[in-house]
């Protein structure tokens, strides 16, 4: 036996009544990263929202302001439309995606995974403008669509709402695909063999078998994306041209623009709380673990 | 259930290839109406593949299958209208079991009323009625075979196709759902395909078994007469337990021959035999042999020592060091033993002339 294996006994043996217990010095090590994410990260955040209630006076006068303005209502409802409308679309695109994924061999799986992950390696900045290049009255979509007779006019395509929602559509098909595909890859290919050789068509046993069994993936991509979604910042601010404002830029309109601190530290906290409240109601549906990678 | 109508089934020159890989090669086969066929061999014997080509997910490079004499080689497996049991079961883990045994009802456009009444049969027939609303997960591996047996049944399948029913439970459980697979064939008497590489299994459910190795049909028969009168070294090996004779052919009579194995001399009963000089191989069960007391005599003898044995329970299993026919094992009942088996004891083996059975070599029979 080598010599170390003698020690082990003495040393994994219970100690004394004072002792820390046994895995201590494992949580002593995520000390410095724990202290560090408090004090540079969460502090500071807590102390930016709690300006929602300081300025300009003390109180819950810039809350008033969600029942009251409709500028501020206007946000909400645009983010919120936007931001549904976005991960609807992602999530029918992923599904597609992730379904092909699924049953394709492991050797084509991988390229396919490959395609799915390469945008997420590229600049969100980059690819707006990306976007806005090819989305412009002058773009290649537009030249075209012209080119081939189909429109007379170019179509305006960007710097609006749909020109938002397809640059976040490309950002947020990847993070669909994540989930789904996770989901997906737990079924049984033989449940939908049995569902064939018991009678069902090809389409039956896709919905009364797969569909319900990818239910979980799909719920957890959807609130996934949507989350996601609701604080997009450089996207809308860059194919939005300014004229579709969403909840992001329009905090940033009012803290650095308007210089009105209380207004921007309010919405920024009605996102926070929209965000953790989401998180927290479909904790109960979906495993959250699985939806963030931690297995099952 | 409403009034069997049962099946036949008959594959014609059915092959399959994958790329050069020959998984089944030229099988031809059938199964007459209300007969349990078991198809039996060993892993990559092409088994499996010629169940998913009567149940329509394989398409077969060469060959036919017909149903009642029509053919449906062409036939989507949702249209061919067969019940299958697959392995694992594949039980629906979203669905409660009354949702899994009414799927194929529901598929089928059944109305509500009917499925219940139906799913209800179903259930009845396979004991679970207490179970209905449990999901699978829920169920023992027992049950979950049940369930998967009676969404097979429910839609009064032209042919129930079985993929190694029985294959993920334990030893008695085995046994016991054996015995339930059996009686349920004949309660509903139905045509019975199933699949396995257990060959006790083969032998207790089958009316017939198709013994397959490396994708070809090497023997088709009842159980007895496949294990009684195997054709092939592989068949009598893969069936059971065999000894195997190697002589010489001396003499050959009417009702038998008489072999030469070193300095020892065999008798061998039947009617077909090679010519003198040829080389011949003989199947011999364990169980057929016997041991010699005193001045007991047999047509066949040969003396040796025990090289080995083992304590089974029922019986004790010998191996028996021969001179001139290498190791011999012996099934000796346990109950009355003539004698307490132990290494080295000098022992002389009888067996009757019609004991063993002479068979063909693997290459020679191709």
């Amino acid at each position: 036996m080598p010599p170390d294996a003698v020690a082990l006994p003495a040393a994994a043996a219970p100690r004394a009544g004072w002792a820390l217990p046994r895995d201590a010095g494992w949580w002593a090590l995520l000390l410095p990263a724990f202290l560090l994410m408090s004090v540079i990260y969460v502090a500071p955040i807590l102390q930016v929202l709690a300006i929602s209630v300081t300025e300009p006076t003390t109180g819950l006068g810039n809350y008033e302001r969600l029942f009251t303005s409709i500028g501020v209502q206007r946000v909400i409802g645009t983010t919120l439309r936007i931001c549904a409308v976005t991960t609807v679309i992602a999530l029918l695109l992923g599904y597609a995606l992730a379904y092909v994924v699924a049953l394709a061999s492991p050797r084509a799986q991988r390229w396919w995974l490959l395609g799915v992950l390469l945008p997420l390696w590229i600049s969100v900045l980059v690819r707006a403008f990306a976007w806005v290049t090819l989305l412009r009255r002058q773009g290649l979509v537009n030249q075209g669509l012209q080119g081939l007779g189909l429109i007379d006019e170019p179509l305006a395509l960007v710097w609006n709402e749909f020109g938002i929602v397809v640059g976040m559509v490309h950002y947020m098909v990847p993070y669909a695909v994540l989930p789904m595909l996770a989901a997906m890859r737990e079924i049984d290919p033989r449940l939908l063999a049995a569902a064939r050789g018991l009678g069902a068509s090809r389409l039956m046993a896709f919905a009364r078998v797969f569909l319900p069994l990818s239910a979980p993936g799909l719920v957890a991509a959807g609130v996934l994306v949507f989350i996601f979604s609701l604080g997009f910042y450089i996207t809308p601010a860059i194919l939005g041209g300014g004229k579709t404002l969403m909840a992001a830029e329009w905090i940033k309109l009012q803290i650095l623009d308007l210089v009105r601190w209380g207004m921007g530290a309010m919405l920024a906290t009605v996102v926070v709380v929209a965000i953790l409240t989401t998180l927290a109601v479909f904790s109960r549906v979906v495993n959250l673990r699985r939806l963030f990678g931690g297995g099952h | 259930m409403s009034a069997p109508v049962a099946h036949a089934l008959e594959l014609r020159g059915l092959s399959k290839r994958y790329g050069s890989f020959i998984a089944v090669d030229a099988v031809s086969l059938r199964v007459d109406r209300g007969q349990f066929l078991t198809l039996l061999g060993p892993s990559g014997s092409g088994k499996t593949t010629i169940l998913m080509a009567i149940a329509g997910f394989v398409a077969p490079s060469e060959g036919a299958v017909l149903l009642d004499g029509a053919d449906i080689t062409g036939l989507s497996p949702e249209r061919r209208d067969f019940g299958m049991v697959f392995q694992g079961y594949a039980l629906f883990p979203h669905m409660t079991v009354a949702e899994n045994v009414a799927f194929p009802l529901r598929v089928r456009g059944l109305s509500r009323a009917d499925r219940d009444a139906r799913v209800r049969g179903a259930l009845d027939l396979v004991q679970l009625a207490a179970f209905a609303g449990r999901r699978p997960s829920q169920l023992s591996g027992g049950q979950q075979q049940r369930v998967a047996l009676a969404r097979a049944l429910v839609f009064d399948p032209a042919l129930l196709l079985l993929d190694e029913p029985l294959s993920a439970l334990d030893k008695k459980l085995r046994a016991e759902l054996q015995d339930e697979l059996k009686a349920l064939h004949r309660r509903v008497g139905r045509t019975f395909v199933n699949v396995t590489h257990d060959q006790e299994e083969a032998l207790s459910l089958s009316d017939q078994v198709a013994i397959l190795n490396h994708g070809r049909l090497v023997q088709m028969g009842a159980p007895e007469a496949l294990y009684e009168r195997p054709r092939t070294r592989f068949v009598a090996d893969f069936l059971g337990k065999s000894n195997f004779l190697q002589g010489t052919v001396r003499e050959v009579g009417a009702t038998g021959m008489a072999l030469q194995a070193g300095a020892t001399r065999l008798v061998q009963a039947g009617a077909a035999h090679p010519a003198p000089g040829r080389p011949a191989l003989l199947s011999l069960r364990p169980e057929k042999i016997g041991l010699l007391a005193g001045a007991e005599t047999a047509e066949n003898e040969v003396a040796g020592t025990i090289a080995s044995w083992a304590y089974l329970g029922a019986g004790y299993s010998l191996s028996v060091r021969t001179a001139d026919l290498g190791e011999i094992r012996v099934a000796l009942p346990a109950w009355r033993a003539p004698i307490a088996p132990r290494e080295g004891l000098p022992v002389r083996l009888g067996w009757a002339a019609d004991a063993a059975v002479p068979v063909l070599e693997d290459a020679d029979a191709a």
